[in-house]
């Protein structure tokens, strides 16, 4: 057994800086360098400070903006998670019900707790509330529904999504 | 269940099908020692390493595996411990816990990559690319080796060694994980992944609200940790994170690397044991078992939860409910266990498959390397109950199987269910381990034993409501990573070595064919038949009470 410690210290401590030092420090330096915005995290922002992340849900309670899905960490994207309630969980069916006649995204919490879209049935659902507390008409908000709703990708991959912090900004300059 | 969700699932399988020859093949080149790219490198850590990759005895084969893999607890655990006075860590996180940091770094090495910490709250940058990422590397690639060796104990005649482990993990490292990591990472990040070294964001949103926001070198980790079927996050929400995840793009990319190198082993198998219909009959019984997986998790999920009329508690919006659903089924059905959507909240069907996968061994693709040793357990195991049928010795490409190969199998597989039965049966009888319990009812119980099978499994995916990160299930769960690991390794590297000396039998009349859709219903009913009598009653307590108290409208 001790025969193999030598080769072992060496491949390990070798393959260590490879793997993890070398990979993963050049990897950041080419993606810095190629894809500087998406390598930093995607942040938006604007007036010169940083309002959030185009990946990252946050959360919206006011009338006049869409609300996002509801979060089991609150949207704290230092602690991201799901609610973890079973199918035949008590407090996931009161949750649900308290929540009313809404699509179903919008009763239900994310994996991540960070979801950064809703659907666009959900967004949909939420006009007739937004265009009453901004005071503009609802064939206004809907057209700025529909040209946010995000197709399949290559227009087969994942479902249709709205991206709720870019909806919002686009709310804003109206 | 829709067309469309359809034709996301065949364009999954089809893109997987497509690389099993062109990365078998390159995988055979690198495995039989051919001349390659990176020479000098490769050179320089072997002269440093003392060794001139001479045959080992399939004892020396174990040895250099087990030095390795506690070399690497021994580091992990280290570095963990002493995170806080190390650079790379600008959260100024402090030094982990000793029963976590155990548990973690037993997790790595065993290629179970089980979280019971926080990722983005607990690893600093250098932990997460110096530790984790080294393990995702090495662990891998040692399980490379260890399939490598069982398959040159089938192709060799009369032979004594099984290869060398050092020139197995540095070559899988550097011709087969490294370069593909390189291409995905770049991929990744154009898609949204980061890769930085900075501090969290502050960032204050449009209502005013202060939103911390977690970053760091993502990508780099993403693409061993999928490709390496590894599935230890950077983040604790997993391949559910949108930064981890961030496109259906992503999340195709993911599931093909999960698949990728454990497929394009059958065709490595079949190779080098001269014969590639070989490997196709074994990856024909993989994949009828994968499509049925698949076609019943879908299906529950589509159905939706009757109680509450949606399935989307735990699902991320832009994966969806197939999305969902086909990554869940490959995650557990190759040794990954990153998650998209949180299995706890599945339907009780929906989680079901996921646990039955790991408790077959994860022989559906499996882990890399992990995938193909397993499913050569039962392939011994099957071949010998066909000869017990016809009543002569049985044979698999020219090799008698006797008492001792049957012998070595039976105990490796036994492993398992000793790990995930026995220890689920300890926890649910102790107080201190059902207080970590979330949810009560059917699924409490499901929530202990998923964690014990995906431990011994090697898998790392969990009912994520059990809170895990406590000294009991620390250090049991880290005991199972191991078992479930090291007791079935060194068994088959003992079965590698008998193989490999034996002579080779001519084929005549008598010999089952093992290339026909024959042998692959043999094989798919002796996994099925061996699985079902091992586990069914404790299926039953757990997702199949579920299931039927859902129906019935009742709830916990």
């Amino acid at each position: 057994m001790m025969k193999e410690l030598r080769p072992a210290l060496a491949v390990f401590l070798l393959l260590s800086v490879l793997t993890g030092l070398a990979y993963p420090l050049g990897m950041t330096g080419l993606a810095q360098a190629i894809f500087p915005a998406q390598a930093n995290g995607s942040l938006i922002q604007r007036d010169g400070a940083v309002i959030g992340s185009r990946l990252i849900g946050q959360a919206f309670v006011g009338e006049g903006y869409f609300h996002p899905r509801p979060s089991a960490v609150d949207y704290d994207a230092a602690a991201s998670g799901g609610s973890n309630l079973a199918p035949s969980s008590a407090a996931l069916v009161e949750r649900v019900r308290a929540a009313g006649d809404v699509p179903g995204d919008l009763a239900t919490t994310s994996a991540s707790g960070l979801d950064p879209h809703v659907t666009p049935d959900g967004a949909r659902f939420q006009i007739a509330r937004v265009a009453a507390a901004r005071g503009i008409p609802e064939a206004q908000v809907a057209a700025l529904v529909e040209a946010h709703v995000t197709p399949r990708q290559l227009g087969i991959l994942g479902e249709p999504v709205v991206n709720v912090l870019e909806l919002n900004l686009a709310l804003d300059e109206l | 269940m829709t067309l469309n969700g359809w034709l996301q699932i065949l364009l999954y399988c089809g893109i997987v099908i497509a690389l099993v020859r062109p990365l078998g093949g390159y995988m055979f080149r690198v495995f039989s020692g051919e001349r390659m790219f990176l020479g000098p490198i490769e050179r320089a850590i072997y002269a440093v390493a003392g060794t001139r990759g001479e045959d080992q005895h399939w004892t020396r084969y174990a040895a250099s595996l087990l030095i390795f893999s506690a070399l690497g607890v021994l580091a992990l655990y280290l570095l963990q411990r002493v995170q806080g006075a190390l650079p790379f860590n600008p959260q100024s996180l402090p030094g982990v816990a000793p029963d976590l940091a155990f548990n973690t770094a037993v997790s790595f090495v065993s290629n179970t990559n089980w979280q019971a910490y926080v990722g983005e709250g607990t690893m600093s940058y250098l932990t997460q690319m110096l530790g984790l990422n080294v393990q995702n590397f090495v662990s891998a690639a040692s399980g490379m080796a260890v399939a490598v060796a069982l398959i040159r104990g089938f192709a060799r005649r009369s032979a004594s060694g099984l290869g060398n482990f050092w020139v197995d993990v540095t070559r899988a490292v550097l011709y087969v994980l490294l370069p593909i990591c390189i291409v995905g990472t770049l991929v990744l990040v154009w898609q949204g992944v980061p890769q930085n070294l900075a501090p969290y964001t502050a960032a204050t949103t449009l209502e005013g609200v202060q939103q911390t926001i977690a970053q760091g070198p993502v990508a780099s980790q993403m693409m061993i940790k999928h490709l390496g079927t590894n599935g230890g996050g950077f983040f604790n929400a997993n391949a559910a994170h949108p930064f981890e995840n961030p496109t259906a793009l992503t999340n195709l990319i993911h599931m093909v690397c999960i698949f990728a190198i454990g497929a394009a082993f059958t065709n490595l198998f079949g190779r080098m044991v001269g014969d590639e219909r070989q490997g196709w009959a074994i990856l024909s019984a993989m994949g009828v078992m994968f499509l049925v997986g698949v076609a019943v998790v879908y299906w529950a999920e589509a159905q939706g939860n009757p109680l509450i009329g949606t399935a989307m508690e735990g699902k991320e919006a832009r994966f969806g409910i197939v999305g969902s659903a086909l990554f869940a089924v490959i995650t557990t059905a190759a040794s990954c266990g990153a998650v998209n959507a949180m299995h706890g909240s599945l339907s009780a069907l929906g989680g079901m498959i996921p646990m039955l996968n790991m408790m077959l061994g994860e022989v559906v693709v499996g882990g890399v390397g992990a995938g193909m040793y397993g499913l050569l357990l039962f392939v011994i195991v099957a071949i010998f109950i066909a000869g017990l049928m016809v009543g002569r010795t049985p044979e698999y490409l020219g090799k008698k199987v006797e008492g001792r190969e049957v012998k070595f199998a039976m105990l490796a597989l036994l492993i398992l269910p000793l790990v995930m039965l026995g220890m689920t049966a300890a926890a649910v009888v102790l107080p201190g381990a059902l207080s970590s319990v979330l949810n009560p009812g059917p699924h409490g119980f499901s929530e202990v034993l998923y964690a014990y099978v995906s431990a011994g499994a090697n898998n790392g995916s969990a009912f994520a409501s059990l809170s895990a990160n406590t000294p009991w299930y620390n250090l049991t769960l880290g005991i199972a990573m191991l078992a479930g690991r090291f007791a079935m390794i060194v068994p088959i590297l003992a079965l590698a070595g008998s193989l490999a000396g034996k002579k080779s039998v001519p084929v005549s009349d008598g010999t089952l064919p093992t290339h026909g859709p024959l042998f692959v219903a043999l094989l798919i009913g002796v996994i099925l038949v061996m699985g079902g009598l091992e586990f069914f009653p404790a299926i039953a307590l757990g997702p199949i009470v579920e299931h039927l108290a859902v129906m019935a409208g009742q709830t916990f």
